[in-house]
């Protein structure tokens, strides 16, 4: 089964990777947050970079918190960001 | 009632806090936060995710008036580019009484700081820019209310 998931970026994630968002292919053997970020550290330095530490980032899938260890299941767009800072 | 809005437009503080003494009570509270002069700051810029955060901002109400006994919740927060004074989030509870309506007021705000998708990027008077970094001051003061 083909599946493809909506990745989005939000501040300084967003800003390093130079891009707000873009939809990548999921092959069966991806089954969690923490797969994907596996595969886009693949991709390149930037990508390495922004995502080596998981400590510092957050995670929404289909607009919901999530940890790198949440099933991405059928979810249609996983958020990466650093943690919120509003009010 | 609860109501939430997100958008670059500014509040009035007035208003909105006469809409929420209108559904009844006697004790009224609210919470404006601003952006504060620090020195050389310039703009304030707030980024957010939008599909999230009308989402999030809902539940923290709800969470609220489920914990204290409130006829009203008011949560408006902008985005957008701000300047030293100007209005960033407005926070309005109304209850028979004013520990249910600051309790509750102090309890979204905590929620907000911490769980709401919304991002600080400060540009200083000299043009250098910087993301605020979360505090962990702010993750303790929302621990707090899981007691």
């Amino acid at each position: 089964m083909n599946r493809s998931i909506n990745l989005v970026y939000f501040a300084w994630v967003r800003e390093r990777l130079g891009r707000d968002e873009e939809t990548i292919r999921l092959g069966e053997e991806v089954g969690t947050i923490g797969d994907v970020l596996d595969i886009l550290k693949a991709r390149g330095t930037a990508y390495a970079e922004v995502l080596s530490d998981s400590e510092k980032l957050r995670f929404a899938l289909d607009q919901d918190y999530g940890t790198a260890a949440s099933t991405i299941g059928s979810a249609r767009e996983l958020a990466i960001f650093p943690p919120v800072t509003g009010g | 009632m609860i109501k939430v809005e997100v958008g670059p437009a500014d509040f009035d503080i007035g208003s909105e806090t006469l809409d929420v003494s209108r559904q009844g009570g006697g004790a009224i509270a609210s919470f404006v936060g601003q952006v504060r002069d620090d020195g050389n700051l310039k703009t304030l810029e707030l980024e957010h995710y939008p599909a999230m955060t009308q989402k999030a901002l809902q539940e923290i109400a709800e969470t609220a008036r489920s914990g204290w006994p409130l006829h009203a919740v008011t949560i408006i927060h902008r985005v957008g580019k701000l300047s030293v004074g100007e209005n960033i989030v407005l926070v309005v509870t109304g209850s028979d009484h004013r520990e249910a309506a600051i309790e509750s007021c102090s309890f979204i705000m905590d929620r907000l700081k911490t769980v709401a998708p919304f991002w600080k990027k400060e540009t200083r008077a000299d043009g250098a820019t910087k993301w605020i970094e979360a505090r962990d001051s702010d993750r303790a003061a929302a621990e707090k209310w899981k007691k």
